[in-house]
């Protein structure tokens, strides 16, 4: 288990969970130093990652699982710089990348938004198929770790490679 | 999340409290569509002001009620958007598809 582990949930499938979870992350996140708006992009972009893997993976069946890995990144990351990794585990079928898209803005269609949402609100966003697990890693750099531009390159990298959990 | 229902001559205002999400969404739709649809209101007013957090499925449910308002010539009016529904509206870019008030007698006011 990696020394920068913060939290696990593990957790079903059952969208009444959402709530609790809200509430653990927005928690984390304060704690890691993330002001209130950055605390609440976080929030967001965890629930509508949760939302999707309860609606789009597992139907709507409420009893399949889910695992979350919420870890810190310090400046020995691949990216070198501060912040929180979020990976998001499920065992349902493989996504079809093609619909991980997000929704062109103003497009009055319902389905779409979360992923524009989570976009919108994490600095980076990668999913990965390892196995028979759908691995989805959400990363939120604190505010004060400005991106360089050979930073830049790494991140991208490790959007591409690193969901490994 | 608590929904409950208000009628001021032929409008129906609906109030939501507490957190819109996937486990609640449904239930907004429901009470959206039956008022547009089943009881045909000319004017359905949403008051948000009691909403602490709506997700990508809620916004959905407010799109759903405006799609069946233009469908059958009715109005569906936002009113009192609180910091957490404005901020999702503006992040969907759909902020100028609804039609907003800040109070609900403006919107009672509020001619088309």
């Amino acid at each position: 288990m990696s020394r920068d582990l913060l939290l696990k949930i593990e957790l079903l499938s059952d969208p009444k969970a959402l709530y609790v979870v809200r509430g653990a992350v927005e928690r984390l996140a304060e704690t890691m130093g993330f002001a209130a708006p950055e605390c609440q992009s976080v929030v967001r972009a965890v629930d509508e990652a949760l939302t999707n893997i309860m609606r789009h993976c597992y139907c709507g069946r409420v009893d399949q699982p889910i695992e979350l890995y919420f870890r810190w990144l310090g400046r020995h990351s691949k990216a070198g710089r501060k912040g929180l990794e979020i990976l998001l585990c499920d065992r349902g079928p493989a996504v079809d990348k093609s619909k991980l898209r997000a929704q062109r803005p103003s497009e009055l269609q319902p389905g779409g938004l979360g992923l524009q949402f989570i976009r919108a609100t994490m600095d980076s966003f990668g999913y990965r198929r390892a196995g028979r697990t759908n691995r989805l890693r959400l990363v939120k750099y604190l505010p004060s770790e400005k991106p360089s531009r050979r930073n830049m390159r790494s991140e991208r990298n490790a959007d591409l490679h690193s969901a490994r959990g | 999340m608590q929904i409950s229902i208000r009628r001021v001559d032929n409008t129906a205002i609906v109030d939501v409290s507490g957190d819109i999400d996937l486990a609640s969404s449904p239930e907004v739709r429901k009470a959206l569509l039956h008022e547009v649809r089943d009881n045909r209101r000319p004017r359905v007013v949403l008051n948000l002001s009691e909403v602490r957090y709506i997700d990508s499925s809620g916004v959905a449910s407010l799109v759903e009620g405006l799609k069946a308002s233009r469908d059958i010539g009715s109005r569906f009016i936002l009113v009192g958007l609180s910091g957490p529904a404005r901020e999702v509206l503006q992040l969907s870019r759909l902020v100028k598809v609804f039609e907003i008030y800040d109070t609900e007698g403006e919107a009672l006011a509020a001619r088309v």
